[in-house]
């Protein structure tokens, strides 16, 4: 009874040092080119910093009772209209580099979306 | 500058303590750190009738329909009720912005339909969120005309010099409300010519003092609007935007912002972020209110009144 116990924990124990590893192995195959859903919550960017392979699109989802809107430093990218609550905005990047948007009703608001060459797109 | 302003993350204890240092003539107090009117508007009036009164209207946000007020366009329309009942009609009205919730047409329309049956002239400026249509030009095209760059202007009433400001267009990342170099250009030359016992009146959205820039509420380039103010003996500063009424004093000038018709916010640093701020339904229209503003000839400061829709 005993070692059948300590055998189980053992095996628990072993169980949960694998975990992390299995994450590792299969994240950077999600990160490719699978959609991203970021959001707007009590008037954060979450997460603040977004990093994704060029062809990603990015969704944002305003979780807050009021309005937000993303524009783009530079203008990088068309701003998107007033998103009240519930409502999205979806981006998809195919140039790689680091983009700082802001909230044009809150500007204290701030975020980053990092976009990285694919592996393989160095060559091109 | 006080030790306040300069604060850039100021504590709650700061604020309050800040809000119980006011001037004369204004009734209001803190109850669980919630500042709370004790005037009564009928009686301030009663008390103040040889000088100009004009009521300060506030973030009406017609539209607004989430939890914490299901039914702003109804708390707006009790607001105009009360102002329609004065026993002493006020001169005018000021509406310091957010007339709409997301610049919808019928937005504007809903809230025109309401605010002209007090048949006072109302002089507005506006909120963030009456920029929101696609073309930002449903503001400027109904509340616009007459008024330069995006929207500011000067009048003058019973020899008060009011000022209209817009800080709430062109912000920039990181930010606050921002004002810009043409508009202070302009505020500069229609200062110029008066003479410093003018009182003057600046009403602007987002407050013209620096009052929790972590909730972005402050105006980057106040400072620079404020020097051209200085040298002037009477100088009142009218904000809206944070929902609640905050005040100080500073020298000659009064900062003083005011009460939404549709929903409360959260005293600065007390919840994770200003949202809109739900309380018990019974408790509603003590946190929702309009100003009823008094200037009496040889008084520097004028008397500001904030009345809750429910005491």
């Amino acid at each position: 009874m005993y070692t059948t116990l300590r055998a189980m924990i053992v095996a628990a124990a072993l169980g949960a040092a694998a975990a992390p590893l299995l994450v590792a192995t299969v994240l950077p195959i999600q990160a490719q080119n699978a959609p991203t859903a970021a959001s707007i919550d009590n008037f954060t960017f979450t997460p603040q910093t977004v990093t994704v392979k060029t062809g990603t699109t990015v969704t944002w989802t305003n979780n807050d009772d009021i309005p937000h809107g993303i524009a783009w430093m530079k203008n990088a990218f068309t701003r998107s209209k007033a998103l009240d609550t519930d409502d999205s905005y979806s981006l998809t990047f195919t140039t790689p580099g680091t983009y700082a948007y802001f909230c044009y009703l809150h500007p204290h608001m701030t975020g980053t979306l990092v976009v990285e060459a694919a592996t393989g797109d160095a060559a091109d | 500058m006080s030790e306040f302003d300069r604060e850039d993350s100021v504590s709650r204890r700061k604020v309050l303590e800040c809000m119980t240092w006011v001037g004369t003539g204004v009734l209001w107090t803190i109850s669980g750190g919630v500042p709370h009117s004790l005037g009564l508007i009928d009686q301030a009036v009663a008390q103040e009738a040889s000088g100009l009164t004009f009521l300060q209207i506030s973030d009406s946000h017609v539209g607004f329909d989430k939890p914490a007020n299901p039914n702003a366009l109804g708390t707006l329309e009790e607001a105009i009720n009360r102002v329609i009942a004065l026993p002493k009609k006020p001169s005018f009205m000021i509406h310091t912005g957010d007339i709409s919730h997301l610049s919808l047409a019928s937005q504007f329309d809903d809230a025109d339909r309401i605010i002209s049956q007090t048949r006072l002239d109302v002089h507005y400026v506006p909120g963030e969120h009456d920029f929101l249509d696609p073309e930002q030009k449903f503001y400027q095209d109904r509340y616009g005309r007459g008024t330069k760059g995006a929207g500011w202007y000067s009048f003058d009433a019973n020899g008060v010099h009011f000022i209209g400001l817009v800080n709430v267009i062109d912000l920039k990342a990181g930010g606050l409300g921002f004002l810009g170099a043409e508009q202070l250009e302009w505020l500069e030359s229609d200062l110029k010519s008066r003479s410093a016992s003018t009182p003057i009146v600046v009403f602007a959205h987002i407050p013209l003092w620096t009052i929790y820039p972590d909730w972005g509420w402050g105006t980057d380039d106040s400072a620079q609007a404020l020097s051209y103010l200085k040298r002037f003996g009477s100088v009142t500063v009218l904000n809206g935007h944070i929902h609640q009424v905050m005040q100080k004093v500073e020298g000659n000038v009064t900062f003083h912002t005011a009460r939404s018709t549709a929903f409360p916010q959260p005293a600065p640093g007390t919840a994770p972020s200003p949202g809109p701020m739900k309380v018990a339904d019974d408790k509603l229209r003590s946190m929702l209110g309009i100003a009823d503003i008094t200037f009496k000839r040889g008084e520097q400061r004028l008397a500001i009144v904030d009345t809750p829709l429910q005491a």
